[in-house]
């Protein structure tokens, strides 16, 4: 029978399974960062266990560093315990590779993996984090996981699963200028909703996936679990083998070849059956921007703010009230009449070179506007950081007024010390416009890398593909 | 992790959809290395309104009186009555650790964030999913009868009102169920399977080599 990239995943990992379903799959690589494993790493020592196979773990501190004055340290004594608490229980129990705080290869888990090649086709991955969904892009099976969980896969390799349904999400056409894999994934989210993906894993496909670039990629499976899918995947073609080789982790030599042969073989065979499947024409996505508190509230570019009196469900429409009140924004108004006050570019989900150049190029020779009290680009990682400077962006990036800041997390969820004031509003490129995600009180708008820097220079959105 | 047999109790209606973990527990609290703790600050930015940091002393808060479970008669709950998709976005299990810590030992909603599910049926805090038409009869029912409890039984899957007048049936995987009924460790179980995961990771590491280098 014709198989789905995802039942050729599941089937090559599958140890056991129940009558019922329940199955054990075996997982090839663990991620792990400071903030969900301490009480993993606890939970194995109570109980006298020791890790099942410490080659599968890379680790890195990403959620709590901060993004300045790395001479000094991290300041924040609790943050501090957090990070050397890992570097404790990496150094008892011991990883394949870690990237501990100061690395040069130190950065976002979901943007390091991939990077240093320890994410590679065929694999099935999982970090304590929800945004694991990213490295599907190498048509792996990755999944975000609990504390609880971690500790299971570090004590037996495997993680207690029951088999999710098959969707597939085709994206046909070419997008349009300044259009990105982002507004794909909001468009995506605003047609299906925050939980039209619960309990499926979702594969990308259609020939605008295929154009994307790896990080394009990324940026689409990152969003799936905003989608409510807990993994997202990307078939193996060219791009991906491209991407791969020499990377430091990626196999070499005769192995390569080898790896190249298998991984070619990770796509859906033609006729394979979906339980549900999507389509989006690509030439008709507009940039989009989050107007609410749930990635689902998304309106294009051109659009306005809906209206909840329109709105007909009654939990919908209280939710749209709220947001709305909590946003600071009428209903009708419109999106490029909303100004902001900060911009961040960053996080797992734009935080690579190629969102780096688009947001440059949109900046090059022009200035942040004055009511912007803070524009700060966080790269994802040490080597995009480098590769940016290379690059001369950085400085495309300072001239313009932005801030050019040391990798990590950072105010994608504000665990550090760049966060948003109450009642702030911020063009982000995150991935989560949730209340207080950004700080206490913060309002977020997802948007593009490229949008993003459109809405630096003007002081509020603007349609990137006509500013141009 | 506790057992999870019977429980009967208050109910407390949160009237919201998408209630995501960053709202059941706020990032600034996920600092902690420790499983315990965080019910003090379940649900800070709605419960408070003075804005909440980790070892801050409660008795100092301002709490919001308006927030569900501030108001006096849902004082004591043990069941979260919620929305579509509660506890969606990060994959943070201090929010079931909070929910627990806190005294809320079941929630009933039309769905839920699955990562969230998971984390919680492995805290023995138990997720039950009931119909939209069923989660909105709840609701009513709340709000008209002050004191409204709730009888939780997992054996026979079952909601229901403690006069016996309504009663809805839920669904779970066996195995979860198992776990939970007798508060089961599960890595214990899984490790009672050593020997296939061994020889499947020899068959892995024979087909696939290149990953284990
Ligand atoms: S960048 Fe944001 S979403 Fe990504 S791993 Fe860090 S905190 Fe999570």
């Amino acid at each position: 029978m014709p198989k789905t990239l995802y039942d050729k995943l599941w089937d090559s990992h599958l140890v056991r399974s129940e009558d019922d379903g329940t199955s054990l799959i075996y997982i090839d690589r663990h991620l792990v960062h400071e903030v969900t494993s301490p009480q993993a790493f606890e939970g194995l020592k109570i109980a006298h266990r020791k890790p099942w196979r410490t080659g599968s773990v890379v680790a890195t501190a990403d959620h709590n560093t901060p993004t300045t004055d790395w001479d000094k340290g991290i300041e924040d004594p609790i943050s501090r315990l957090q990070v050397e608490t890992l570097d404790a229980n990496i150094r008892e129990f011991g990883a394949k590779a870690y990237f501990p705080f100061l690395d040069k290869r130190q950065g976002i888990v979901h943007v390091i993996g991939p990077e240093q090649g320890a994410t590679l086709p065929g694999m099935t991955v999982v970090c304590g984090d929800s945004h694991t969904s990213t490295h599907g892009a190498f048509a792996c099976l990755a999944h975000g996981i609990g504390t609880s969980e971690v500790e299971h896969v570090l004590a037996t390799q495997c993680l207690v699963q029951k088999k999710m349904k098959n969707m597939l999400v085709e994206v046909e056409g070419k997008l349009g200028p300044g259009v990105s894999a982002k507004d794909i994934a909001l468009a995506l989210i605003g047609q299906i909703g925050t939980a039209g993906g619960t309990g499926y894993a979702i594969e990308f496909g259609g020939s605008a996936v295929r154009g994307l670039s790896m990080e394009g990629r990324m940026t689409l499976c990152n969003m799936a679990i905003e989608a409510g899918a807990r993994a997202g995947m990307v078939a193996v073609d060219e791009t991906t083998i491209n991407y791969l080789e020499g990377r430091a982790f990626a196999p070499q030599g005769e192995m390569w070849d080898r790896a190249v042969a298998y991984w070619r073989t990770l796509k859906s065979d033609d006729g394979a059956e979906f339980d549900l499947v999507v389509r989006l024409n690509a030439p008709e996505i507009k940039p989009q921007i989050t107007w609410g508190t749930s990635p689902e509230m998304v309106i294009p570019v051109d659009g306005r703010i809906p209206d909840p009196e329109k709105e007909r469900d009654e939990v919908r429409r209280e939710g749209m009230e709220r947001a709305l009140v909590y946003m600071g924004l009428e209903p009708n108004m419109a999106a490029t009449d909303i100004k902001i006050d900060k911009v961040f570019i960053g996080s797992c989900t734009n935080s690579r070179i190629e969102d780096l150049r688009a947001a440059a190029q949109v900046i090059k020779g022009r200035h942040v506007a004055s009511n912007v009290k803070l524009a700060m680009v966080v790269p994802g990682s040490g080597p995009v950081k480098d590769q940016a400077e290379k690059e001369g962006l950085d400085r495309i990036f300072s001239e313009a007024g932005f801030e050019w800041r040391q990798p990590g997390c950072s105010m994608c969820l504000a665990m550090n010390n760049d966060r948003l004031e109450p009642g702030e509003r911020c063009a982000s490129t995150s991935n989560r416009n949730f209340e207080g995600r950004q700080g206490a009180g913060g309002r977020t708008h997802l948007v593009s890398p490229s949008m993003a820097a459109g809405a630096a220079i003007a002081g509020h959105f603007v349609d990137v593909r006509s500013a141009k | 992790m506790e057992k999870f047999t019977r429980l009967e109790g208050i109910v407390a209606p949160l009237d919201r959809a998408n209630v995501d973990t960053d709202a059941i527990i706020p990032k600034q609290f996920l600092k902690s290395i420790k499983r315990s703790g965080f019910g003090v600050n379940l649900f800070d930015a709605w419960r408070f309104l003075d804005h909440g940091e980790p070892g801050m002393d409660i008795s100092t808060r301002k709490p919001n009186p308006d927030f569900v479970l501030n108001q006096p008669r849902y004082e004591g709950a043990s069941i979260l009555l919620a929305r579509k998709n509660f506890g969606c976005g990060s994959s943070r299990e201090h929010a079931p650790w909070a929910l627990f810590d806190y005294g809320i030992k079941a929630v009933i909603a039309p769905s839920f964030g699955e990562i969230f599910y998971n984390n919680s049926l492995k805290n023995g805090l138990l997720p039950i999913v009931l119909a939209d038409s069923e989660v909105d009869h709840l609701f009513h029912e709340v709000e008209a009868f002050p004191g409204f409890r709730l009888m939780v039984d997992l054996e026979q899957q079952v909601v229901a009102t403690v006069d016996g007048g309504t009663v809805y049936r839920f669904e779970i995987d066996a195995f979860r169920k198992h776990c939970l009924l007798n508060g089961l460790d599960e890595i214990g179980l899984t490790l009672q399977h050593a020997d296939e995961i061994k020889a499947f990771e020899e068959q892995h590491i024979a087909q696939q080599p290149w990953l284990f280098t």
